[in-house]
């Protein structure tokens, strides 16, 4: 029917879905993406939503975000001292640290962790509004609930997960060079000797571009799992569990689709 | 007017409505009344196309629903007013964002939307009240909330699901006078309920929903006077094991 009666189809999806109903898969991509789409269209309804949910899913996380930089920081520099001392000039410490924090550990570990915090919001707060007919009212109210609920989460990770992984990889950077230059016996020189040494602009970029689509693909895990909420606290409780733990997979996922692409 | 035509609906292997026809007419309140289960609040969510059909006609306004795209469904939406059983506020909402939502989205001014508000919260006897938060209110008021929510966005219709269930008597003929005094206005009333105090209270006509059909319909004297077995039961609330009670002789 056109008229937008919606049934999300049941995850984990994608695999086995697609080899046991391939017709309606397609149908129900087709359907996505045309909803999507029209969705993005009614900026009328989103774009007075997005700049509270930016600060909601975005901003507010930055502090577990810069949690999770220091001491990602301090492990490293004390892991990479471990493994070159009497091997690697101890400068290299510096490089390890940049490389791995500006490329996998900062936007990996932070979209990880804002799988739980963003992904898990929003899964409950769209199943508890969809058990409790929230969403059937808003319907009634001739509100598109695509436009109303998922569009502005869904672009405000996807805008603001870059934005908070920049701060972790900041924070990640400064915490290995406190380490370094406290706990080992390196200098503040030297240690951005090894970070310059194999440093490139991609290596950011390619961390951001991660964390972005880190960022879409937990919200829309969310609003997915949310919105097919049934059967009370305890199916918005399974929702919410299932939108972090395919939160947590579509990250793994896109981790090593973006590393075959742009490495 | 709205219009169910031969229409059908199952989920799985259960069929709810099994060709259920009827006229809900202009100006009027039609009561559904049926046991749990019986498929009245699919009935309405059919009607505002929460819903798809099996099979059947559902027209609003000479449009049928299920042929409608978004922009047409929310067309006509914006002429129906729908109650939840529940109320279904927006929790993160106070009750007079709850009631702005819907006037927002009509593109109206500032100045209307407050009238409106004030107007419509006036009308469910809750004036003051727009500060406060669903969690804040009773049962009984968040229901009167979602009549103002309803109400002010002047509809021509008014879709009512189970609206005295669960609460108190006194409550109850609130509720019953608002849905009257909402008819009164001219908004035509249908109302799924299995409160037969309630139903013969504000219903100009009655439909009996039973196993999936429209088992009769009349003026609530037609349906007092029933000599349907069935309508008779339901009406009475007499359990299956219990005989009915022996008429009067006239003498």
């Amino acid at each position: 029917m056109a008229n937008g009666y919606y049934t999300f189809p049941s995850v984990p999806l994608p695999v086995p879905y697609v080899l046991r109903h391939p017709g309606t898969f397609i149908q129900r991509l087709g359907r996505w993406t045309t909803d999507a789409a029209r969705a993005l269209g009614d900026v009328a309804t989103w774009r007075p939503l997005l700049l509270g949910h930016m600060v909601r899913l975005g901003v507010d996380s930055v502090p577990i975000a810069v949690f999770i930089a220091i001491f990602t920081g301090i492990v490293l520099a004390l892991l990479s001292s471990y493994i070159f001392t009497g091997a690697v000039p101890l400068y290299f410490v510096g490089a390890l640290v940049g490389k791995t924090v500006m490329m996998e550990l900062g936007p990996v570990l932070t979209g990880m962790a804002l799988a739980g915090r963003v992904g898990a919001n929003i899964a409950a707060e769209l199943g508890t509004m969809r058990v409790t007919e929230q969403v059937d009212a808003l319907e009634t109210l001739a509100y598109d609930k695509f436009a109303y609920l998922v569009v502005p989460r869904v672009l405000a990770a996807t805008l603001m997960f870059p934005v908070v992984t920049s701060f972790a990889m900041a924070v990640g950077v400064v915490s290995g060079w406190v380490t370094a230059i406290n706990l080992l016996e390196l200098s503040t020189p030297e240690f951005f000797k090894g970070l310059r040494l194999f440093y490139q602009f991609k290596d950011i970029w390619f961390g951001l571009v991660k964390s972005a689509s880190f960022g879409a693909a937990v919200a829309f895990m969310g609003c997915l799992e949310g919105l097919n909420s049934r059967g009370g606290a305890e199916g918005v409780g399974r929702s919410t569990t299932r939108a972090v733990v395919l939160g947590c997979q579509a990250i793994l996922a896109l981790d090593a689709f973006w590393a075959l692409v742009l490495l | 007017m709205i219009r169910l035509l031969d229409v059908h609906k199952a989920f799985g292997d259960k069929v709810v409505l099994a060709g259920v026809s009827l006229d809900v007419r202009d100006g009027e309140n039609t009561v559904i009344i049926g046991a749990s289960g019986s498929g009245k609040s699919v009935t309405l969510k059919l009607i505002v196309g929460l819903m798809e059909p099996d099979a059947g006609e559902i027209e609003v306004d000479g449009q049928n629903v299920p042929d409608l795209d978004r922009d047409q469904l929310a067309e006509v939406r914006a002429h129906i007013g729908y109650v939840f059983q529940f109320a279904a506020l927006f929790d993160s909402m106070t009750v007079a964002e709850n009631i702005r939502l819907g006037l927002v989205k009509r593109g109206l001014d500032e100045a209307t939307i407050r009238t409106r508000i004030a107007q419509s919260l006036a009308t469910v006897e809750l004036s003051g009240q727009e500060d406060r938060y669903p969690a804040e209110l009773s049962g009984g008021m968040r229901k009167r909330v979602g009549i103002a929510r309803a109400v002010a966005l002047e509809p021509r219709y008014i879709l009512y699901d189970e609206p005295t269930t669960g609460l108190d008597p006194v409550t109850s003929a609130v509720m019953d006078r608002l849905m009257q005094r909402t008819r009164d206005l001219g908004v035509t009333g249908l109302i799924v309920t299995h409160d037969m105090r309630s139903a013969f209270t504000v219903g100009d006509r009655i439909a009996m929903l039973h196993e999936g059909v429209i088992r009769q319909v009349g003026s609530a004297a037609d349906i007092r006077a029933t000599t349907d077995p069935v309508v008779r039961q339901f009406i009475e609330g007499r359990p299956d094991d219990v005989a009915p009670p022996a008429r009067r002789s006239a003498s």
